[in-house]
Order: C-alpha cells, then structure tokens, then sequence
C-alpha cells in the first residue's frame, strides 16, 4: 500500500501531512520566482532591499527559505514507533551517527 | 589558452587522486555482499550521508559549469543554482522517507515495491541507465577541462583519466567507499570555496584597461582610411570584407595582426575600436590565433586571458575589501568587459572565431536574461517563456529523480536518518550555492577566464589568487567528477545487475555474482562514459546537466509521486509513465534547436522541436498517461479482494 495509505501510524501521517504543507509553502514561492523571471522580467531589475536587486534578493531568499524550512521539518517530524521494529528486522546495526 | 603545468598543482592532484584511490581499496573489504556494494549496509551515518549527498550532487556542473555560465553571462548561470537546491524540497517533503522505506538497492525497487513486475524493473532499469549516461556526459567533459590547466595534457586525457580512476574506485568498494569519496569531497568542495570566496572579497574589484587596446573615439570612416592611431589597417580580403564591424591592423613584429572590433559610440560618426581576438582553424587542420600560429613558442601567439571590470563608480580603479552586499551594489554601479564571440567561415575554406569584448553595466550582469538561451525572457516570443519555464520545472522534479540521488536513501538504516541526512544535505547545498554567484561574477572580472573554456572559471579565479588554491580547488574538483561519476556508474550497474538482469532476466544470481556482474557493468558504462566525454567536450557542462534533469523528471518523478499518493496506481500506469516521460523527454531533446546547432552542427532554425527545453510537456505527459492507463487497467474486484 501507499504509505500515506490508512495503515500508516498516525506519527507517520503527521509528518507526510507537514511535509506536503511545507512543500506547498516552498513551491508557491518557487512559481512566484519562476512566472515573474518569465512573463514579468523587468522586474527583477527593480531595488528590494539594501542597494540589491529583486533577482538577487529573491534569489539567494529561495536558497535560505530552502534551508529553514528542512530545519523546520526535522525539529517537527515525530519519531515512528515501528520504525525501530522495522531496522532491527532488517538486521542492521545502529551506528553512533543515527543515535543522535 | 595554452596551460603551462604547475607542479604544485601536480602534487596536489597526485595526492587527491592517490588518497581517494586508497581509500576505496582499504573500504573495498567491507562490500563483499550485495548489501555491502550496493547499500552500504545500510550503515553510514546520517550526518555523513548527508554531506555525501552534497559530493553527490555538487558535480560538475554545479562547481564548473554554474560559475562558468555566470562568469560569461552573470545572473542566468545562478538561475541553476536556485532551481537545483529547490528540487531537494521535493526530495525532502515528498520522496525521502517512503523512498527509504519501499526499496532496498535501486530505485525500480521502490517503484516495483508494491506489484513485483518485470515490466516495472525493466521500464525503471532502462530509465537509471539513460538518466544515468546523460549526467555522466557533463561530468566527463569536465573532468577534461580540468586537467588542461593542471597537467597541462589534452581534454581527452583527462577524460580517460577520470574514467579509469572511478572505474577503480566502483570495482573495488562499491557504495562504501563512493559514500566516503562524497563526503570528503563535499566537505573539501564547500569549505575551500568559502575560502576562494572570502579572498575574493578581500581583494574587491580593480580596473583593468591595459591588457587590451582601446582606440578612439575617432571618424566612422576612419576605418577605410589606409592606416589608424599610425598603424597601417589591413584591407579587407578572403572574406573579412564581409565582416565590417572588424579591421585589421598591422603588427610592428609581423605576428599576424591586431584585431579590434568597430563599436558605434553615442555621437554620430564617431566609432570605437576595441581590440578582439581571433581563432582560425585552417582546412588543413592548423590553427591560428589572430593569423599567427598558436604556441607558446617564438613566433608563436595564443589567447590572452580575458575578464576585467573597465570602470568603477566614482572613477576609482580599485575598491579595496568589499563585504558581501557591497560586492553586488559595486558591481551594480561599474562597467564590466564581457566577451561574445562570431564565427565564419573564410573564403579559403577556414573558420574564423571572432572574440570581441562588449562595455556592458553591471546591473545587467546582476538580473536574469543575458545569457542566449535565457534572452527570450525578455523578447516577445512565448517560446523564450515557454522553454525557461520548463527548464525551471525540470530541475525542481529532477533532484528527487536522479537515480544516484535516489539510491544514497539505501546507506543509511531508517527513513528518519533518510529525512536527517536529506537536512544536512540541502544546508549543505544550500550554502555552496550561495557561494556560486560571488565565484562565478568573481571570475567575470578576474582577468583569468579562458575564452575557449568557461567550464575553468572557478579553478582560474583560484590561480588569480593563489597558485597553490588554485592546485587545491581544482584538485578538488577533479575529486567532484570522480565523485559524482562514481555514484553514476555505481547507480547503473546496479540497474544492469540488480534490475535487468536479476529481475527481467530472472537469473537466480547469489549476491557475490551479482556484485561481480555489476562490476563488469561498471566498466562497461565507464567506457561508454570516457567516450562520450570525448564526443561533447565543446558543451558547458551545467546546460548538458539540465538535459540530465528533464528525463529524469519526466521518466522517473510522475510514476515515483503517483505510486506514493495515488492509490489507483496500477504496474501498467507505472511501465507506460516511465516509457512515456523517458521517450519524450529524450527525443524532444534529439529533435531541438541547442542539439541540431551544438550536437549535430545542422541549422537551429530546421529543429522540430518548438523550444529546447522538453519538461514543461513530457513531465505533465508522464503524469496524464500513469493516470489514463491506471483508470483503464483498474484490477477487477474480485482480484482486489483477492
């Protein structure tokens, strides 16, 4: 089954909700990026903040809203309860980088 | 330009290549058994993992070709660098977890988790392999860029090095040691570029109006006069008198001559000289830069290094330290010196690339729409929109597509250090392409580009520099290719042993043979990779990976998205999406204009397809044939209860 099927845990159906919510945050500022650089180009010339333009400040915010949102996502995830039952049926030892 | 070797760099790379080369034979103990090759055992940490993602992805063309195409063209190369870390928000949100969780060692695994089809296997394997061989082409050609500077070998050197190099290290360890190679490389990668950036900035920007000749502003029909600034001017022949925007002016040492392209100025009649280079490749094969024989020798020339910022605000010649906000409102206000370039043909039956210098602001070299393939933008002609779109749209579904990307899920042991690792990854990532747009507008004005190169502009601003960070990044960057390629190559001959012929095939392989046809597989593809690498050494290397992005979205995104939220999904929607996005995608880009100018030397105006750029159709494509076969393929009820 799709694992945003019913089956899932409901720590499981939190984080595939919040992460589609996240997603489509990230994804309307990615499109507002993309349809002004393709139908309205002129106005990336135009000064945003700091003696910047709109295409570099624009720009550099989809790489650092990238980069908040991932932290946001891993400082919200919950922990799977059957995630562990799964790894240690897959015989696969734990290492000191995933215990944190 | 000729390149003269640096033994500094020598070493450097020496050492780079020995101790990766070191490493994989020391890991190559642990990955005896499929799980070991393939996956790692499923036992790198996250953290690790996660800075591996960055050496996997930070190849070529994010490293050589990004900051090449913005040290030519400025902002459009940066649009990359954006479109490349957003598709990680797809990898991230969308595929990280459940992608972890269905599969084992490929990404058919995933796809085939819930049908167990041949026919799913067969459609994912095919798609890894062309996906694969796409993105391996840039990395190749950069690999041979590279060793130009540094070895001072030719590009298909290079080439072959790089690929005996990676097909030593997938022979010998498999994911164990690829998954190191990354991390360290990506380590190395981020922080010395931080380091060139840093220099950079403390640097700043200076005027550079001696390494070419400017004359006037004098009469427009000056230039049919006998002579210029006391120099007599050349008259026009073998087809040069077709080409009036340029004049030929006598040399005091007889070594061919000085070519200056004619600039109109803001008075009428009144023109500019500037001075260009050229490039003629004779029909019997030789070459001469600006009519005199390329060398380094006596009697001998070759191209001078170009890039300069020609005025600063306020008639400085230097700004001293800038600070990462000043470095883009100086630039804003000062003139920079890029290069275009014209080539035709000669009435003897040579070619002649003409190179000219073009006075052009900085705020125009800080917004999207210089570059010819991002021009249309600004023009009135859809397709200029059309096919940005779509180029945007492909690498925002290719990340999470990529089937090196993809099978990097596998190493660790669980979906949440899959999600962790993908963190560390896009921070990762993220910081490096901040770091491009200084690179890549730092070399714009360095005065070390190579007009025959843009791939060389980070390693070149390196040597403006510093000579030994300049043998360390590009030494580094040798390792991106090494690294990049040897998760490619590791990713289809797992689709080739793993997929086509354990699963289509139905040989009954132990996990030893398998890893051992993989193996032979790797070679197989690395051949077929240095080859290639050969073929397209003119391409810039981050517009050959956009090619990458678009099959890999359309193939392999549509059925990977469908499978995980759509429960009416059948193995037949699945086989024809792949099918579909991968033919599409594929022969859209056989049939368009860049192929049929840069691939096939046809003329651009005979190519079929509408634009270049195929994802803004076969993506949808993909999607709308997985929706229309499930529906008509649905399991009767009486199977589904079964």
């Amino acid at each position: 089954m799709p694992p945003s099927s019913s089956g899932d845990s409901a720590e499981r159906r939190f984080n595939t909700r919040l992460g589609l919510i996240l997603f489509l945050i990230y994804l309307a500022l990615y499109v507002g990026f993309v349809c002004i650089n393709a139908f309205r180009a002129s106005w990336m010339d135009v000064t945003a903040i700091a003696g910047l333009n709109l295409a570099i400040v624009y720009g550099f915010a989809l790489i650092v809203f990238a980069i908040v949102l991932a932290l946001v996502y891993g400082a919200m995830c919950r922990t799977e309860p059957t995630e562990s039952a799964e790894v240690s049926s897959d015989n696969q030892p734990t290492d000191s980088g995933d215990a944190q | 330009m000729i390149y003269d070797p640096s033994w500094t760099a020598v070493f450097v790379f020496g050492a780079f290549v020995l101790g990766t080369v070191g490493l994989s034979f020391f890991l190559g103990r642990k990955a005896k058994s499929s799980e070991g090759y393939f996956a790692a055992h499923g036992q790198i940490p996250w953290v690790v993992n996660g800075v591996a993602f960055a050496g996997d992805y930070l190849s070529a063309a994010s490293f050589l070709g990004i900051c090449g195409m913005i040290a030519a063209y400025g902002y459009d190369g940066f649009l990359y660098s954006i479109g490349f870390l957003a598709g990680w928000i797809v990898a991230l949100f969308v595929i990280a977890e459940p992608m972890k969780r269905l599969g084992r060692f490929t990404f058919a695994d995933a796809l085939d988790s819930k049908f167990n089809s041949r026919g799913i296997k067969a459609a994912a394997g095919v798609s890894t392999l062309v996906v694969s061989v796409f993105y391996l082409i840039p990395q190749m050609v950069g690999a041979g860029s590279l060793i130009q500077p540094l070895l001072g070998f030719p590009h298909w050197v290079g080439v072959v090095l790089v690929g005996i190099v990676v097909i030593t290290i997938v022979v010998t360890a498999g994911m164990v040691s690829t998954t190191w190679v990354q991390f360290l490389k990506g380590s190395l990668l981020v922080v010395f570029s931080a380091v060139l950036v840093v220099m950079l900035l403390n640097r700043g920007f200076s005027t550079d109006n001696e390494t070419f000749q400017t004359i006037g502003p004098l009469a427009a029909d000056s230039v049919r006069s006998g002579a210029i600034d006391g120099r007599e001017l050349i008259p026009p022949d073998n087809g040069w008198e077709e080409h009036e925007e340029f004049v030929r002016l006598q040399r005091d040492d007889d070594l061919g001559f000085d070519l200056f392209h004619v600039e109109p100025t803001a008075e009428a009649n009144q023109i500019l000289l500037r001075q260009a280079q050229s490039v003629t490749k004779t029909a019997d094969g030789k070459t001469l830069i600006d009519g005199a024989p390329l060398g380094d020798g006596d009697g001998e020339r070759q191209l001078k290094p170009v890039g300069a910022v020609s005025k600063l605000p306020e008639g400085k010649t230097e700004t001293g330290k800038l600070g990462p906000i000043s470095f883009f409102t100086t630039l804003r206000d000062s003139e920079v010196m890029l290069w275009r370039n014209e080539k035709f043909k000669l009435a003897d039956g040579s070619t002649a690339t003409v190179h000219y210098q073009k006075a052009t602001e900085g705020t125009k070299v800080l917004r999207p729409g210089e570059h010819p393939k991002f021009a249309g933008i600004r023009g009135d002609e859809a397709t200029g929109s059309l096919n940005f779109l779509s180029l945007m749209l492909a690498l925002f579904c290719g990340t999470a597509s990529l089937p090196h990307i993809l099978i990097r899920y596998y190493t660790v042991k669980d979906g949440a250090a899959a999600r962790k690792s993908t963190i560390v990854g896009i921070a990762t990532i993220g910081f490096f392409y901040v770091l491009t747009l200084y690179l890549g507008l730092g070399a714009m004005t360095s005065g070390a580009l190579d007009l025959t190169d843009n791939n060389m502009a980070a390693p070149l601003l390196a040597r403006s520099l510093n000579e030994l960070l300049f043998a360390i990044i590009s030494a580094i960057a040798f390792t991106t290719v090494l690294g990049t390629v040897s998760g490619l190559i590791l990713a289809s001959s797992g689709a080739i042993a793993h997929d086509l012929l354990g699963g289509v095939l139905g040989m009954k392989l132990s996990g030893e043979s398998q890893v051992r046809i993989a193996k032979i597989a790797a070679v197989i593809v690395g051949a077929i990779a240095i080859v290639l690498g050969i073929l397209f050494k003119e391409l810039n290397v981050g517009y050959l990976v956009g090619w990458a992005f678009s099959i890999a979205a359309s193939a392999n995104l549509p059925a990977l998205v469908m499978l995980l939220f759509w429960k009416q999904t059948t193995k037949e929607g699945i086989i024809w999406s792949v099918v579909v996005g991968m033919v599409s995608s594929l022969g859209w880009i056989l049939l368009s204009a860049d192929t049929y100018k840069s691939v096939y030397g046809l003329d651009p105006a005979d190519a079929i397809a509408p634009f270049s750029q195929p994802g803004i159709v076969t993506i949808p494509l993909a999607f709308l044939t997985l929706i229309v076969v499930s529906l008509l393929t649905q399991p009767k009820t009486d199977e589904l209860v079964a």
